[in-house]
């Protein structure tokens, strides 16, 4: 039992590696979507900036709140995106490459696969994410003085347990649909930032995307960390946040799990996983 | 009586293919179900090389995968030392590995680099940088080769990485898919010395596909000729001769089918490859 369960970490840790060397032999995108990371949040920033050009700064407006919120969305967003796709990319990637078969073969469990790939991207999109905020912080002076990092950290922490699971599910459409699975990844990362509350509450969307907004992970992540960040909230009071973020991953682990296996037994009858399908 | 490496009894599979017939309108497509293998039944004992020879379409990769757990039958039972490729695919998958006509790695990473990612799926990486450095030489290539990236390897230099790969995880099954096909004559034969090396020197049992008889007449101690999803004649290649009096082994597949291996490649085209 205990050789399995080292057998499965090695492969855990081997599916982390081999991410890390494709991304160094990579740098250069690499670079570019940094870049692109750092321009995209700075953008949001300015535009909360020229607001009050735009007629936005009544008396009860308060600006640099406003400009703050919407930074702490682009951020996160760009975090929780990046681990999102990442995951979501596991089979896309080995497509790609021409890998798949070899790695379907391999004598390792699927979740020990698909955790490897995880444990890369939340370790690189933290190291992403603190680039790009280092850029924000240093433009725009964003005041943290109210901010209660242990807070920040439980919900980041926490809203990475269902977000796996919705990562995974959507890992699943390559699977189903070779040629047409990987575009699908993207409209499902779409819609999560049109209903989740990235830069603005849900109140403002019609009724039915207020109730997809409200089944996201990823709506309770956004404000659970903005509560922390702009009042302070604290690790007792972010407990219920926790809790549904936890809950929602003990849903969404196992059904995506359950899923994925059922996805790669009808592409094992369907003869879906060659290389092109 | 020992569990012999593979054992499959009455396994069948179909594909379904959508079509669109000329003329129809693009979103009228018929689906059609193509035979990759009707019932099949196979015994191969441990150790040797045993070929299976035929064109494109005959069903040899599709029974190269559904040994590989890639590809699970519609019907019948395909065990590898006694598992069950659908029951027990990871017991399975702990005891095989392949080498396919496309060598499935990462291009932009060096042969090190894929082959610590390999070693550590199948939880062999104890030394293995000696180990890798070791086998690649033992097999012809040069010791720079080791950290460039693939795309800078040769067709032959990369089947040989992929060769020395599936020696890193030290199968018991070796499913090689046409492992010479695409490569330029040198590299052909520079294969063909490591599985004749892997032949005389190694206790592996080895399922080669390939449609090169020359090459399976070399390098098997049994050959299987299949078509159009079954297996035509079995035995070994003097035997084969023997039996269809005949020379070699393409007269046999064309006393057994009435056509040429090679004139059927260009005809042949489906999902059963």
């Amino acid at each position: 039992m205990i050789g399995v369960r080292n057998h499965e970490l090695g492969a855990l840790f081997g599916f982390a590696e081999r991410q890390l060397y494709v991304y160094k032999r990579y740098w250069v995108w690499e670079v570019v979507w940094l870049f692109y990371s750092i321009v995209s949040v700075l953008s949001i920033g300015f535009l909360a900036s020229g607001l009050g050009t735009l007629g936005a700064g009544s008396a009860t407006f308060d600006l640099r709140r406003a400009q703050l919120y919407l930074l702490i969305g682009a951020l996160l967003w760009g975090y929780l995106s990046l681990v999102f796709m990442e995951a979501a990319y596991a089979i896309a990637w080995e497509r790609w490459e021409g890998t798949i078969e070899y790695t379907f073969m391999a004598p390792v469990r699927r979740m020990t696969h698909l955790m490897g790939i995880c444990v890369f991207a939340i370790g690189y999109g933290l190291a992403r994410t603190f680039i790009v905020l280092i850029a924000a912080v240093a433009i725009f002076n964003l005041d943290f003085s109210h901010a209660n990092f242990a807070g920040t950290l439980v919900v980041l922490a926490a809203s990475l347990v269902p977000l796996i699971g919705l990562a995974i599910l959507t890992s699943v459409l390559p699977l189903l649909s070779p040629q047409k699975g990987e575009q699908m990844s993207f409209a499902v990362q779409g819609f999560m930032l049109l209903v989740s509350g990235v830069y603005y509450p849900l109140t403002v969307l019609p009724v039915p995307l207020q109730a997809a907004g409200i089944i996201s992970p990823l709506t309770y992540a956004l404000s659970g960390m903005r509560r922390s960040l702009l009042d302070g909230a604290g690790v007792g009071d972010q407990l219920p946040t926790v809790a549904i973020l936890l809950g929602m991953g003990a849903v969404l682990i196992p059904l995506s799990v359950a899923v994925f296996s059922w996805a790669e037994n009808r592409a094992k009858r369907l003869g879906l996983l060659k290389r092109s399908g | 009586m020992s569990i012999p490496a593979i054992d499959i009894e009455g396994v069948r599979k179909t594909f379904r293919v959508r079509e669109r017939q000329s003329g129809a309108p693009w979103w009228k497509t018929a689906t059609k179900e193509k035979v990759a293998l009707h019932e099949l039944d196979l015994t191969v004992e441990r150790g040797g090389v045993t070929g299976i020879l035929g064109p494109n379409g005959s069903g040899k990769s599709t029974l190269i995968r559904i040994l590989g757990t890639l590809l699970t039958p519609d019907a019948g039972t395909a065990r590898v030392f006694g598992w069950d490729v659908v029951a027990d695919a990871l017991q399975v998958r702990r005891h095989v590995n392949r080498v396919s006509v496309e060598a499935a790695f990462f291009k932009e990473l060096s042969p090190w680099e894929n082959m610590v990612y390999a070693a550590r799926l199948y939880g062999s990486s104890r030394g293995t940088r000696k180990r890798v450095v070791e086998i690649l030489e033992s097999l012809g290539l040069p010791r720079d080769t080791i950290d460039q990236p693939m795309k800078q390897l040769s067709r032959g230099q990369q089947q040989k990485v992929a060769i020395a790969r599936s020696f890193l995880t030290a199968p018991s099954l070796l499913l090689m898919d046409e492992p010479t096909t695409g490569l330029d004559p040198r590299s052909k034969k520079e294969v063909q010395a490591v599985l004749e090396t892997l032949r005389g020197e190694r206790e592996v049992t080895v399922l080669l596909c390939t449609h090169d008889m020359d090459e399976a007449a070399a390098l098997c101690d049994r050959v299987l000729m299949m078509d159009g999803g079954r297996v035509l004649a079995d035995g070994s290649p003097a035997e084969l001769r023997r039996r269809y009096d005949a020379t070699s082994l393409e007269a046999v597949f064309m006393h057994l089918t009435g056509k040429m291996l090679e004139e059927d490649e260009e005809e042949t085209a489906g999902v059963a490859t």
